[in-house]
């Protein structure tokens, strides 16, 4: 397995939707090449930093606030 | 709408469809349900791609309202969630279009890069880099990285990783072929993993880091 081959499947790495037969061929790519370790490792590190920290803060004041708007919309469109 | 037929087989009902139900038969209690469950996703998904604050409020109440007003061509064949999204991504577009009078907004907007989606940056990361950071530093950090992503790469990004859609719903929501947000979240991890790593790699932080902004890709306001 070459480096750009690694690349293309890197997504299906990360979601684990790998044949068994291909997983002996990604483990044995990375123990000789550092390069595609860490790129998986730091995309996998980057998902998950993203997964844990909410950058757009919605204030619990704020929500109430929208969801008695939208409630209220609806119960003025409701027939 | 278009109706996609499901791909994974139905074996379990979603919970979502007996709530439909209810608001369908008049519960309007059960929309209130519906509405608490998805609200921060959907004003998360807003704000990335308007980028603004005040938009993305209002996107989430016209979302919300234009999903109960239409909830009876709602097809059972894909998810609420899914369907909802797709009402709330065309909102958000029609509200960048005002924002942008005269400029066309699609979700195909400004991904003719190819930037990042090779990787040059083969550093490794600190164990734990979030921790050089304080909170806000990070948030900021997070911030100004996503934001430099072209918009069509963001959303596939923020459906497919941080909100756990499948790939096939992630298409459905975008009204995109499944290859085309493969492609997409490729890059999008890519070039967040790139821009990531500069904040993010082995060395001992610097006192207070440059503004990593990438040439050209503007996309704040
Ligand atoms: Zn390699």
């Amino acid at each position: 397995m070459t480096c750009t081959e690694f690349l293309q499947i890197l997504d299906n790495v990360i979601d684990e939707s790998i044949a068994a037969e291909t997983r002996a061929e990604i483990e044995a790519h990375l123990r000789k090449c550092g390069h595609c370790e860490v790129v998986l490792d730091t995309t996998r590190k980057t998902i998950e930093i993203y997964r844990c920290h909410e950058i757009y803060e919605l204030p619990t004041e704020v929500s109430e606030r929208l969801h008695t708007a939208i409630m209220d919309k609806c119960r003025k469109a409701a027939r | 709408m278009s109706t996609i037929q499901s791909v994974a087989g139905q074996t379990e009902q979603h919970p979502d469809v007996a709530l439909v139900e209810r608001v369908r038969a008049g519960d309007l209690s059960a929309y209130d349900t519906l509405v608490r469950k998805y609200e921060r996703q959907v004003f998360r998904i807003a704000q990335h791609i308007t980028q603004n604050r005040e938009d993305a409020e209002d996107v989430m109440q016209d979302a919300f309202l234009k999903a109960y007003e239409k909830l009876d061509q709602f097809q059972g064949n894909s998810k609420f969630y899914t369907w909802l999204v797709r009402i709330a991504v065309n909102e958000s577009l029609m509200r960048l279009r005002k924002r942008r009078t005269g400029r066309m907004v699609s979700i195909d907007e400004n991904i003719e890069t190819d930037e990042g989606s090779v990787p040059r940056d083969f550093a490794d990361w600190a164990p734990n880099p979030e921790q050089n950071y304080t909170q806000s530093q990070l948030a900021d950090i997070l911030k100004k990285t996503i934001q430099g992503l072209p918009q069509g790469f963001r959303v596939v990004f923020v459906l497919r990783d941080v909100d756990g859609l499948s790939t096939e719903e992630t298409a459905e929501a975008l009204g995109l072929s499944v290859p085309a947000v493969k492609s997409r979240l490729l890059r999008a991890r890519l070039q967040l993993r790139e821009r990531l790593s500069r904040h993010f790699k082995n060395r001992t932080p610097a006192a207070s880091q440059p503004d990593a902004a990438p040439s050209g890709n503007g996309v704040d306001a």
